[in-house]
């Protein structure tokens, strides 16, 4: 922060060398140390952080897990053709949809949009709701009535889905990027009201007055002393949240407003696939199963961090 | 209690205006609001230009939100694309959405809050770990795939139910549909009656409770769940608005012509006039279902006393 060590030099220079940070510090590590301490022996976070990192390679590197093509079909291979379960991580694997697409190979490329969809929304959200929520908290009076009593729940008022729908019915061809938009617009409302009770309880404790009563000023206050206190229940939340927007994705592309066809998600796959529920269901079920097994992943490891940071749950 | 309901009602105002607003916006701006009139193709620039000054779209939007308002609160809600009344639509499509809420808050209540009682009292045992991993699987599986599957099982392969709701929409036909809309809310009711559960059964007051020597049942009823219902209640309450919003997905599934196939006919169509009236009409109940939940409170919680 260079700009704010020009305004008030002396002011901080007696804030750092008195009490609170070394205080501060040995704290935060004991809160964060210990969660650590107790997620390493957690099962929950340990299967899901492991699923979710071979997610991410995946998505990062879909090359590396099969070698067919998602977007060539061939009418050869009919999608009646019971899929060969025996032939693990070939192109016949799981079977063929419509187009004579292999399956599995659209499985594995269809990865990386829903894990760009989940963490670019939830990016979005947190800095959003985490800004309008703190500033909310911090401030109090009128601002926190306007930003929280009126705007949060002006947009937390308007149905989440119905919402994504009526901003993703206005763009012809949809892309990752304004289907994250979409989400992000509406969906920024609970880190909002998290950030602000989060904030509320902080902005009492001891070391923020004594910062207050040394000179420092609002932004250093609110982003050296508020903001790494009251980012444990944001990032549950946030985590949590992911796997939440992701299927919020594959469900806009059921009701046909999420990302439109030459994008290849788990979303567009399963909607593709439901014509042919009753006598292919292969082309349906895997794609959910791999969505499944995604929006579970972050939410199991969302309640692994709550847990770990709660010590009311030991 | 009155002064109380009273500044509520007043704090609720402005936030219906807003929401109303905001998506009065969403679907003026961002969309067309005559595209939908003239079928799937584009209007001609003379009927559309005609189109525009006999609807008062030429105007600002700010005097169109007024005059929408306006029209609004004398019982006019527009028309729709095809001509019909939006009341009408209304009418015709609240009371089947109504009743799959119902449906769904019931199996909310009934089966989320035995499940969170008996695992919340048997924390730690085998019932509780696979109920809550149950919870978790529920919560990751989309609706919409909950849905499509048991539709495909228990409609299409065994026979049970009817695959799509007749067009009535009585009770017994909603079940299914219900259940599937309530599932995530489900799994959430259970975890949090779970965690309430837990908490409050360490209280002191359910200690003097046992101490006295009052029987298991009537702790747990009378002690435990009074105490604990609170947050669960808020939870349900605040679900009413998000379930007849959210119903959109299910009532696609299964073919019920309620509200959620009203938007989605309205949205896909662009009929602006159905697209805010239902809106307006949803946010209201998610208003008044909060302040509800509030008043409860007082009911429930003899702590808690409105001034």
């Amino acid at each position: 922060m260079p700009d704010m060590t020009k305004t008030a030099p002396e002011a901080e220079a007696i804030e750092d060398a008195l009490a609170p940070p070394a205080v501060k510090a040995e704290k935060a590590r004991s809160l964060w140390g210990d969660a650590w301490a107790d997620l390493r022996r957690n099962p929950y976070f340990v299967v899901s952080s492991v699923l979710i990192l071979v997610l991410l390679v995946i998505a990062a590197f879909p090359g590396w897990f099969t070698s067919a093509s998602p977007t060539t079909g061939d009418l050869v291979h009919h999608y009646l053709g019971k899929p060969e379960l025996s032939k693990v991580g070939s192109a016949e694997w799981l079977g063929y949809d419509v187009q004579g697409r292999s399956v599995y190979a659209r499985l594995i490329h269809g990865t990386r949009a829903s894990i760009i969809v989940g963490i670019s929304v939830t990016l979005l959200v947190t800095v959003i709701g985490g800004l309008i929520g703190m500033i909310a908290g911090y401030f109090g009076g009128w601002i926190d009535a306007l930003l929280s009593g009126f705007i949060t729940n002006v947009f937390f008022g308007i149905p989440f889905l119905l919402g994504s729908m009526v901003v993703l019915q206005s763009f012809t061809s949809r892309s990752v990027w304004v289907v994250s938009l979409a989400l992000a617009f509406l969906g920024w409302t609970q880190i909002a009201r998290v950030m602000r009770g989060a904030v509320l309880t902080i902005k009492q404790a001891d070391y923020v007055h004594a910062a207050k009563a040394l000179g420092a000023s609002t932004s250093r206050i609110l982003f050296r002393h508020i903001l790494p206190n009251a980012m444990a229940p944001v990032i549950v939340v946030a985590t949590i949240s992911l796997g939440v927007f992701i299927s919020a994705e594959a469900t806009l592309s059921y009701l046909g407003l999420g990302l439109s066809s030459p994008a290849i998600s788990w979303g567009v796959d399963i909607s593709g696939g439901i014509a042919q529920i009753r006598t292919a269901q292969h082309i349906m079920l895997y794609p959910s199963i791999m969505l499944s097994i995604t929006v579970l992943a972050f939410i199991m490891l969302g309640e692994a961090v709550r847990n770990a940071l709660d010590p009311k749950m030991r | 209690m009155g002064r109380y309901v009273i500044r509520r009602l007043l704090q609720m105002i402005p936030v219906f205006f807003g929401a109303t607003l905001l998506i009065f916006l969403m679907v003026n701006v961002m969309g067309d609001p005559i595209a939908g009139l003239c079928g799937d193709k584009a209007c001609d620039p003379a009927t559309a230009a005609q189109l525009k000054k006999e609807f008062g779209l030429d105007k600002p939007v700010w005097q169109q939100y007024l005059t929408y308002m306006g029209n609004v609160f004398t019982g006019d809600f527009g028309t729709a694309f095809n001509g019909q009344k939006v009341t009408e639509l209304m009418s015709a499509a609240f009371p089947v959405t109504i009743r799959l809420t119902i449906v769904a808050i019931l199996f909310e209540i009934v089966i989320g809050i035995s499940l969170g009682v008996v695992t919340g009292l048997r924390r730690g045992r085998p019932v509780d770990t696979v109920v809550l991993m149950l919870t978790l699987i529920v919560i990751a599986i989309p609706v919409f795939v909950t849905g499509l599957l048991l539709q495909l099982l228990l409609g299409v392969e065994w026979g049970v139910i009817r695959p799509t709701v007749s067009p009535e929409a009585p009770f017994n036909e909603l079940l299914i549909p219900g259940l599937v809309l309530a599932s995530v809310s489900l799994a959430y009711v259970t975890r949090l009656t779970r965690t309430s559960i837990a908490e409050n059964s360490r209280a002191d007051y359910v200690r003097t409770a046992v101490a006295k020597g009052l029987p298991r049942r009537r702790v747990i009823t009378k002690h435990l769940l009074r105490n604990s219902l609170i947050p669960v209640v808020t939870f349900i309450g605040t679900d009413v608005g998000a379930l007849m919003g959210g119903a959109i997905v299910t009532e696609r599934i299964f073919n019920i012509h309620g509200v959620g196939y009203q938007l989605y006919q309205g949205i896909l169509r662009q009929s602006t006039q159905t697209v805010v009236g239902f809106v307006t009409v949803l946010v209201l109940v998610f208003l008044v279902a909060n302040l509800i939940v509030d008043l409860l409170y007082a009911v429930l919680d003899p702590r808690i006393r409105y001034a």
